[in-house]
């Protein structure tokens, strides 16, 4: 039984342009073209735990130049929420994902973006997971080059009407699995 | 002339010295800003990757608010927002169930029925030969790597705007101008986005093969009209550098900075001097005719293969 996401790309012809344009192809795991082939042959749950689908720039290369008007975007973004959804995300990948479920909770507090706080978090909870100091004390100097700029606020600067903010959150909320430690090992990805 | 306008998160974070720069040349041109009442994030590339309800949801309540308020064509500066506003515009134009279900969820009224324009659709709107005839400072120093990045002419179904693979519009602006513009073949390659944190070697690589392209075609400078982009090209340049053993000093100009200039305003005023890599290109190609040395050039260009 074929899954809505393989019907939609029934018409790919594996011609790889998107694989050839791709910006990032050359560090994945499986190539853009690849991981599609797999959702047509229903093998989604292979390439959900793909570390392409998480390397993706979102550049849109792929869909400028797919002959069929498809691309990679709206299939990647299918499984990327349920890379997360079900608990799978290739291991190499966990600071992009972490920098995306960080970046939602931020807006969620704030309606809109508190870089501080942001970065802030997403640095100490990557280095709590993979212990990479170096991650860590990077950037260090960033806010203070930035503050000298005027470019960086510790203070956020939310929305006035945040009930809005948390119901629309709310009433978009997906069902998951995923606990924070969503990740999969090196050893089960393909 | 009056447009709706949507700053979005960036321009009103680290990004605020791009807002200076579009808001001293819209003044200067009487082009009133109508910000967006209260509007909220536009979700950029994490909503998408994670939500696709969210992805839709948090851009349609910044269009329910223009529809509410009578704005009928709303100004993005930053195409990370541009593009997730295209999106929504999109599927609620074209479906009429999800117009109902995302006007639910947003709690106002909304049909994508609003008109979404970046920097350079603005500056196309007051017009070229308008922007000539108060040119004050022609731009005869500058010669242009003019830097789309990917979101303001991909996907062309969605954006309807400029062509994808060979764009010209940012062109014809600064040519207007007085500057001169440099073909090269890397206007629409991406400079890596939002990944600056999470993925920093794919940004400093692609914004390495930017820069040194830049520099190959001859410019003395990259113009952009992306706060992501000119994060990447200029907030980054020293750690490109130090990456990948190379001396860009490359200026990475905003286009409004360059639409400022050439208007009369000073570089205080439009923010040129908050940049990072802070170079006159005149300098820059005094410096290197004097210094041109092949072997680096070899080296920096072997990354382009």
């Amino acid at each position: 039984m074929l899954s809505q996401a393989s019907s939609a790309l029934v018409t790919c012809y594996q011609c790889g342009k998107c694989t050839a344009g791709c910006p990032v192809a050359e560090r994945m795991d499986l190539s853009p073209n690849q991981i599609l082939r797999l959702v047509q042959l229903g093998q989604e749950e292979k390439a959900i735990r793909s570390s392409g689908i998480w390397l993706c720039v979102s550049c849109l290369t792929c869909v400028a130049r797919c002959p069929k008007s498809l691309g990679c975007a709206a299939a990647f973004d299918m499984l990327r929420e349920k890379a997360v959804r079900e608990g799978k995300v290739n291991a190499s990948q966990h600071r992009v994902v972490l920098f995306y479920r960080e970046f939602l909770k931020n807006v969620r507090k704030n309606g809109r973006l508190h870089e501080a706080d942001l970065v802030g978090r997403y640095k100490l909870l990557g280095f709590a997971k993979d212990f990479r100091v170096h991650l860590l004390l990077k950037d260090a100097t960033l806010a203070p080059r930035l503050m000298r700029r005027g470019r960086f606020s510790i203070k956020a600067q939310p929305m006035r009407d945040l009930g809005i903010v948390e119901r629309i959150f709310q009433r978009c909320a997906q069902p998951t699995n995923a606990t924070d430690d969503s990740v999969v090992t090196s050893e089960e990805t393909v | 002339m009056e447009f709706g306008y949507y700053p979005g998160c960036a321009l009103h974070g680290s990004s605020n010295e791009y807002e200076a720069s579009l808001r001293a040349c819209m003044n200067t041109l009487n082009v009133e800003l109508c910000e967006l009442d209260d509007w909220i994030c536009c979700g950029a590339t994490a909503a998408h990757a994670l939500n696709h309800m969210l992805s839709i949801a948090l851009p349609a309540r910044n269009l329910a608010i223009a529809e509410r308020d009578g704005l009928n064509e709303v100004f993005a500066p930053c195409p990370l927002c541009s593009m997730e506003l295209h999106k929504a515009r999109k599927s609620l134009a074209d479906d009429q169930a999800l117009q109902g279900q995302v006007s639910e969820i947003v709690e106002s009224p909304v049909t994508g029925q609003t008109d979404v324009l970046n920097l350079i659709q603005v500056f196309q709107r007051i017009g070229t030969e308008r922007l000539a005839a108060r040119v004050k400072r022609p731009l005869s120093h500058i010669r242009a790597a003019c830097y789309y990045g990917c979101l303001l002419t991909r996907p062309p179904k969605i954006v309807q705007f400029d062509n994808c693979e060979h764009p010209t519009s940012m062109q014809d602006i600064l040519k207007s101008l007085g500057a001169e513009v440099v073909e090269w073949g890397s206007a629409t390659e991406c400079c890596g986005a939002g990944l600056t944190l999470a993925s920093e070697d794919v940004v400093l690589e692609l914004s390495h093969r930017i820069l040194t392209d830049a520099a190959a075609s001859g410019a003395n400078c990259i113009v952009t009209a992306c706060p992501m982009c000119h994060v990447n090209l200029d907030m980054k340049q020293a750690d490109v550098e130090r990456r990948w053993n190379a001396h860009h000093d490359m200026m990475v100009y905003y286009l409004s900075d360059l639409v400022g200039l050439a208007l009369g305003l000073d570089e205080q005023e439009l923010g040129i001097a908050r940049h990072f890599v802070v170079t006159d290109p005149a300098e820059r190609d005094a410096s290197h005719a004097a210094n041109f040395s092949t072997s680096t050039t070899e080296e920096q260009n072997s990354c382009l293969e």
